[in-house]
């Protein structure tokens, strides 16, 4: 649901595709793609019986649009038929979920060569996402986008928490704050990060986070750690203002410049000579 | 003498009214009892300066007495016991999770019991205060020399008070068993393994068994409620009676003097100032704990000796002993012809540690000793007049925070976008080669005040009026300094460095050249004060 709003949010700053010069009035396009989700719908519906399958069921159509926005926008780096250069690493393989995990957080296509791909304003719409990530699973079998209930939300809090600390709280911190790794690169902070992203980031394993495959983290439990995101998220800390979940430094930070300053404040003024 | 305080109300005084009449018969009767009125007397009349830096040591004690009520109030409620539970409280990511009686209780005081979260964090909050105060305090009493001759005792008390705190601090920090407690405890049980022979035998007679067991708890609880605070309750005593016995030290200002305190007495408006006092130093703490989150156990999670968090610090005080272990550079260890490993990366951080604090406890001889100065010192000295003094100071302080920046500099290479080699390296460098420069650049810092001081001193201060004389020539015109202010800038104490003497035997020692060189070094560059006939020169 959070993904929809993001991607109405994107669309609002993304340069525009020529096909939307106004010719039409937005009301015909919606109307159109209600037809046309009805009726790929209603196929689908007739043509298959496992809900597994639909996260790999793509049009020819969708798969040559994404080729398309492949082409222009990816395939300087990642060769025009995804086999990779020195630039970038071959696609082939990488699935749609990669695709969508990094287009979908903003960080491809990458603004520069750096120590990690930064997370930053996303560049595409949704449907320009899904076509691309349609070209790329059609290059060869790869993690696909899980199924709704797998990024509910609606797991084990607690079981969550405990596979959290155990698998990921070393580089992401436990709070989700994230944390520092070697020569510039960074986990980065989890707060706001959309559930799909996160079952994306331990599916695919992005940049240099380690891949978590359904054998090691099942995607029952990979739900339950989204879970435990989703509580820390949306309740915040009962003790007052959290300083940023970073643990003691913080502390150490805010007690020396404001307990300590505030009160060498008190004793100068406890000292001051009256006027 | 007792008799004299309640003279019989006399016929021609005001006949005094029955709550004065119990009053007085009240006091009475306990000084007839206790003497008490003696000890009133004396430390009623009892005189302390006025300087805001001279109550950073109040702090230090009100954020104390704040830790022992607060402490009280989670002894009623904590049980450091290892007992594996299985959690049911309110806190959701925890449900069901087995963990032990230490970290649930732990919990029930944050969740469960009312006013428990507070408290703990009130406690918490207290605890980095009262090691903060002292660290400043120590550090006033430092640069302004207040530790010199009657004084070396109590600076030696409030060093072992320091190091009190920092114990009482980890042992707290340790207690509620949660994942940020145990991987603190796993870093000093590998810093007690890597002491050579007795390393393993201490690591297992402390824990009673391989890392973690399950005795630390409840061991480090006794140490935190009873021992290290009795100790520290002995040793704040101690300080307070030799504050009182060798008086307050004082800036030097008119009718100032090495000899007498000038300042208000304890009664009436000095007690009530401190009284008052303490009360802001507990809002002030309460308010902090009210609206900022300290040490969230929840997040940590319990102790499980697998995984360790990203941005596992220790509490600040700590943080230097920490970066000492962030900042050794790697394959140190070496492992001897018989087959014993020698863990350098650790021993050394360890061994340094130590002698830095050795450093610090011991600075008052090592300074009386160079300067072979026996006089006593009533007067703080201003930073600057002891040039070298001040920049052995500034070399400490700069070592300290480089060790003590390290501690976070995961923390500093994310939020600055930096590498966190890059951050290492340079606290590397800073940490060997920054105390020299900061030593160099302080001391001249110093020396230039002092000419500046001795300047001002004897031609004023320039007033910014430009005065064109007859002949055509523009002079500004300087303003002198009334005497009052002067005063401040030219009482100080000039020392000179030690010759080197024969002794009785018409030798001269090694010990005594290293003392001559000492001195030299310490006070080869000096500004002489102004002296009086310089004044008066300058008048004509």
């Amino acid at each position: 649901m959070i993904r929809r709003i993001e991607t109405h949010d994107t669309m609002a700053h993304t340069p525009a595709p020529a096909r939307r010069a106004g010719r039409r009035s937005p009301l015909a396009t919606t109307a159109l793609l209600v037809v046309g989700l009805l009726a790929t719908g209603g196929a689908y519906a007739l043509a298959t019986t496992t809900a597994t399958a639909e996260t790999t069921a793509a049009s020819a159509e969708l798969i040559d649009e994404g080729g398309k926005l492949f082409a222009a926008n990816c395939a300087s780096c990642h060769g025009l038929d995804a086999e990779g250069t020195a630039a970038g690493p071959t696609l082939i393989g990488a699935g749609a979920l990669a695709v969508d995990f990094q287009v979908g957080t903003g960080r491809m296509p990458m603004a520069a060569s750096g120590p990690q791909a930064e997370k930053k304003p996303v560049q595409f719409t949704q449907e320009q996402i899904d076509a691309m990530a349609a070209w790329v699973a059609d290059l060869a079998p790869g993690p696909a986008v899980p199924a709704d209930r797998y990024i509910a939300g609606d797991g084990d809090a607690a079981n969550g928490a405990e596979l959290f600390r155990i698998n990921c709280a070393m580089c992401h911190n436990v709070a989700g704050a994230g944390g520092a790794l070697t020569e510039g690169k960074w986990a980065p902070g989890l707060a706001g990060v959309d559930p799909v992203h996160v079952y994306g980031a331990m599916v695919t394993g992005p940049q240099n986070m380690p891949v978590f495959s359904d054998l090691n983290l099942t995607p029952e439990e990979k739900n339950d750690i989204i879970t435990y995101l989703m509580y820390v998220e949306e309740n915040p800390s009962v003790g007052g203002w959290d300083l940023g979940s970073l643990g003691p430094v913080s502390e150490g930070l805010f007690i020396w410049i404001f307990g300590l300053g505030a009160l060498i404040g008190v004793t100068i003024w406890l000292t001051a000579k009256s006027n | 003498m007792s008799t004299t305080t309640t003279p019989p109300a006399s016929a021609t005084e005001t006949a005094p009214g029955r709550g004065m009449r119990f009053t007085s018969w009240a006091a009475n009767y306990v000084d007839e009892r206790t003497s008490a009125s003696t000890a009133v007397k004396a430390l009623g009349r009892k005189i302390f300066p006025d300087h805001w830096s001279f109550m950073l040591g109040e702090v230090a004690l009100y954020s104390f007495i704040v830790i022992l009520l607060s402490g009280t109030f989670l002894t009623f409620f904590f049980d450091p016991s290892m007992t594996e539970v299985e959690y049911e409280g309110s806190y959701v990511p925890l449900q069901g999770i087995p963990m032990s009686v230490a970290y649930h209780s732990a919990l029930d005081i944050s969740f469960e019991i009312r006013g428990g979260l507070l408290m703990r964090q009130v406690h918490h909050w207290a605890a980095l205060l009262f090691v903060a105060a002292i660290g400043l305090h120590m550090l006033r009493v430092f640069f302004t020399g207040a530790f010199r001759k009657p004084r070396e005792f109590n600076w030696v008390i409030g060093f072992l008070l320091f190091v009190m705190a920092m114990a009482l601090g980890f042992t707290g920090y340790s207690l509620p068993d949660d994942l940020l407690s145990g991987n603190g405890l796993r870093i000093i049980d590998g810093m007690i393994k890597a002491v050579p022979v007795a390393g393993a035998w201490i690591s297992y007679l402390l824990f009673g068994d391989e890392f973690p067991g399950t005795d630390i708890i409840p061991r480090l609880y006794v140490l935190h409620i009873m021992l290290l605070p009795a100790i520290t309750i002995a040793l704040i005593g101690i300080h307070m009676v030799l504050l009182i016995v060798n008086k307050h030290t004082q800036f030097a200002a008119p009718g100032r003097t090495n000899d007498n305190v000038v300042g208000a007495p304890v009664l009436p408006a000095f007690a009530a100032k401190a009284g008052g006092f303490f009360f802001i130093v507990f809002g002030v703490i309460v308010l902090i704990a009210s609206f900022f989150t300290i040490n969230p156990i929840w997040n940590y999670g319990p102790y499980d000796p697998s995984p360790v968090s990203a941005g596992t610090q220790p509490d600040w005080y700590i943080g230097f002993a920490d970066g000492a272990l962030r900042l050794i550079p790697p394959n140190l260890d070496w492992v001897d012809p018989f087959g014993f490993t020698w863990p350098f990366g650790v021993l050394i951080p360890l061994v340094g540690l130590l002698v830095f604090l050795a450093a610090v406890a011991l600075y008052p001889f090592f300074e009386a000793w160079v300067t072979g100065d026996k006089r006593e010192h009533h007067i703080a000295e201003r930073p600057r007049n002891a040039p070298v003094r001040t920049a052995i100071g500034a070399a400490g302080v700069t070592f300290y925070a480089a060790l003590w920046a390290a501690a976070s500099s995961d923390l500093i290479a994310t939020h600055f976008r930096l590498s966190i080699e890059g951050v290492i390296h340079a606290l590397q460098f800073a940490t060997v080669v920054g105390p020299f420069i900061a030593f160099s650049i302080t001391k001249r810092v110093c020396l230039a005040l002092q000419r500046k001081d001795r300047e001002i001193a004897l031609h004023g201060f320039e007033s910014g009026r430009v005065v064109r004389l007859p002949g055509g020539e523009y002079i500004e015109v300087h303003e002198q300094l009334d005497d009052f202010e002067r005063w401040r800038l030219v009482s100080f104490d000039e020392y000179q460095p030690l010759m080197i003497r024969p002794n009785d035997d018409g030798k001269i020692t090694v010990s005594q050249r290293v003392r001559a060189g000492l001195s030299r070094w310490f006070f080869e560059d000096r500004i002489a004060p102004v002296t009086q006939n310089e004044l008066e020169a300058q008048k004509h």
